[in-house]
């Protein structure tokens, strides 16, 4: 069975690197085409710059938050750990859709930035690449914070104390001693959410429309509408390359599967 | 931490960390009260009352066949990858052989693997193979993605529970497969259940995968929810929405309990 399973996972990865050199024939065209068409390198560019800022705007929000959880205790620390968990098991789909109603032209963030008057007309939020990092970084902030978590719980209040006490101010504490310790979960989470961003498909399609193209929005119209398999098995070859050389790179710092899901408690 | 000052740096982080946890519940709960309003375009906040969404979810074939198609397939994927995540994560942690290593990578392949080549790839084995929209074809390819969560939570049960157990029962004349059965399966069987609904759960909420290889009739709820997305946002869109969170509390409460039956029968 497990067999089975293998064939239905390896069988169609294969499958696609095939398609991508053999459709119609025996040639690299697709792959030519992917380095011809300004399109798809400009649509690499952006999914790979998108993806960094999505990365790096989940740092710096999931870390305080991951703080925040690691000192906690008893009933406070079980509403935190589910305002993280209840999102991250929530429909990618749903939780998309909410952003294109709070962004939408007479959605709520238009609605309340006219109110206060600090804008006239409303502002076109939807389909930019504005919408698509926003709704990514919400999606993915599960993904940066327990790996986070993981490593803040376990370093020992006593050095931290030791530390108060001789004086450290306690942004001398976070900058010197937490975050160095920390490293390794930054790394994971980092990671994390750098390759999944990467490869991403609800969210870019539903908030980028046609002008924040990210590269699995592509590739599905290049299927859907196109009717280009031959191309979009490259352009899906392509992207895994890139990931599992990422991965390659970035993946000594992450065992996987560890922290990508974490459960509740 | 007893005597903690109340500085600028930590006000400041407590501050940043709750007005984050704001940001990440507030926008799904923001669907609800949506679901519930009259108007027929979407707007907040909602005006007057009404349950006609939900009745028209419930009343149109084109929503109720996806859902039931979906929960079908959940509940395959939850006892196909429960019982295949046991036996590979079982093999994985006490099996002595060779290439296992390798079996744990492969298992675990599809966490890094972007979903949308994983996608890519089953629609056209599933095309080629004429089962677009087939149960089995969604049920194959969710377990794929719903198998290393499993593997993952039992497999992190398996570790803790004493190995020697085991043995102890084989001394005593068990077979293999009678001391996994009467001795590690009970003690893991909060495991398995928690893996299991969190791959139903999985399975229920995938849409890259089921995108691709729905058929024109036979479709997901997943699938029969972007097709909304994409063209007509109706409040009915809200409705549909707020049910699926609904079934994600329940699954994850379901989890919590199943956990904390085991923690005060005093499993671990």
């Amino acid at each position: 069975m497990l067999a089975v399973l293998a064939g239905v996972f390896v069988y169609p990865v294969i499958g696609m690197l095939e398609r991508g050199v053999f459709t119609p024939e025996f040639s690299l065209q697709h792959y030519y085409a992917i380095f011809e068409r300004d399109l798809y390198l400009r649509t690499f560019w952006r999914t790979f710059r998108l993806s960094a800022v999505v990365t790096a705007v989940t740092l710096v929000l999931g870390f305080p938050v991951a703080l925040l959880m690691a000192r906690s205790t008893g009933g406070v620390a079980a509403i935190i750990a589910a305002c993280v968990i209840f999102p991250l098991w929530t429909s990618v789909l749903v939780r998309s859709f909410a952003w294109t109603v709070l962004l939408s032209r007479n959605g709520l963030v238009n609605d309340a930035l006219m109110r206060s008057g600090l804008i006239e007309q409303p502002l076109r939020l939807l389909y930019t690449e504005f919408a698509v990092v926003l709704a990514l970084a919400h999606v993915m902030l599960p993904f940066m914070i327990l790996p986070l978590y993981a490593v803040l719980r376990d370093i020992p209040k006593d050095v931290i104390r030791a530390a108060s006490a001789g004086g450290a101010s306690d942004f001398a504490v976070l900058r010197t001693i937490i975050v160095p310790l920390s490293m390794p979960g930054i790394a994971a989470g980092c990671t994390m959410v750098f390759l999944v961003s990467l490869g991403f498909f609800v969210t870019p399609l539903l908030l980028g429309g046609s002008r924040s193209l990210m590269i699995a929005t592509l590739i599905t119209q290049e299927v859907t509408q196109n009717y280009n398999w031959g191309l979009a098995a490259a352009l899906s070859t392509t992207l895994l390359v890139v990931v599992l050389i990422a991965l390659a790179l970035l993946g000594r710092f992450v065992r996987i599967g560890r922290g990508t899901k974490a459960m509740p408690k | 931490m007893t005597t903690r000052r109340r500085s600028v740096t930590n006000l400041t982080m407590y501050a940043l960390a709750y007005a984050v946890l704001v940001f990440l519940v507030t926008p799904i709960l923001l669907i609800v009260p949506m679901s519930i309003g009259e108007n027929r375009f979407l707007e907040f906040p909602p005006t007057g009352f009404t349950w006609a969404w939900y009745n028209e979810y419930l009343t149109d074939p084109g929503w109720i066949d996806p859902t039931i198609l979906s929960f079908q397939i959940a509940i395959l994927v939850a006892l196909l990858s429960g019982v295949l995540g046991t036996a590979s994560a079982y093999a994985v942690v006490r099996g002595g052989l060779p290439g296992l290593e390798i079996v744990r990578l492969m298992i675990l392949s599809p966490i890094v693997v972007p979903n949308i080549v994983i996608a890519i790839g089953m629609f056209f084995l599933f095309a080629e193979l004429r089962m677009l929209g087939n149960i089995w074809a969604f049920t194959l390819a969710h377990t794929v993605l719903a198998l290393p969560y499993v593997f993952l939570t039992v497999g992190a049960a398996l570790q803790k529970i004493d190995a020697s157990l085991e043995l102890a029962a084989m001394s005593l004349g068990a077979t293999r497969w009678a001391a996994f059965r009467l001795v590690t399966l009970p003690l893991l069987t909060p495991a398995v259940v928690s893996g299991g609904l969190f791959a139903f759960i999985i399975s229920f909420d995938e849409s890259v995968v089921s995108y691709f290889i729905s058929g024109t009739r036979d479709k997901t709820l997943p699938r029969r929810l972007f097709e909304n997305l994409e063209y007509t946002i109706t409040p009915t869109v809200a409705a549909v929405s707020t049910l699926l969170i609904a079934l994600s509390i329940v699954v994850l409460s379901l989890v919590w309990l199943v956990r904390r039956a085991d923690r005060i029968g005093g499993n671990r």
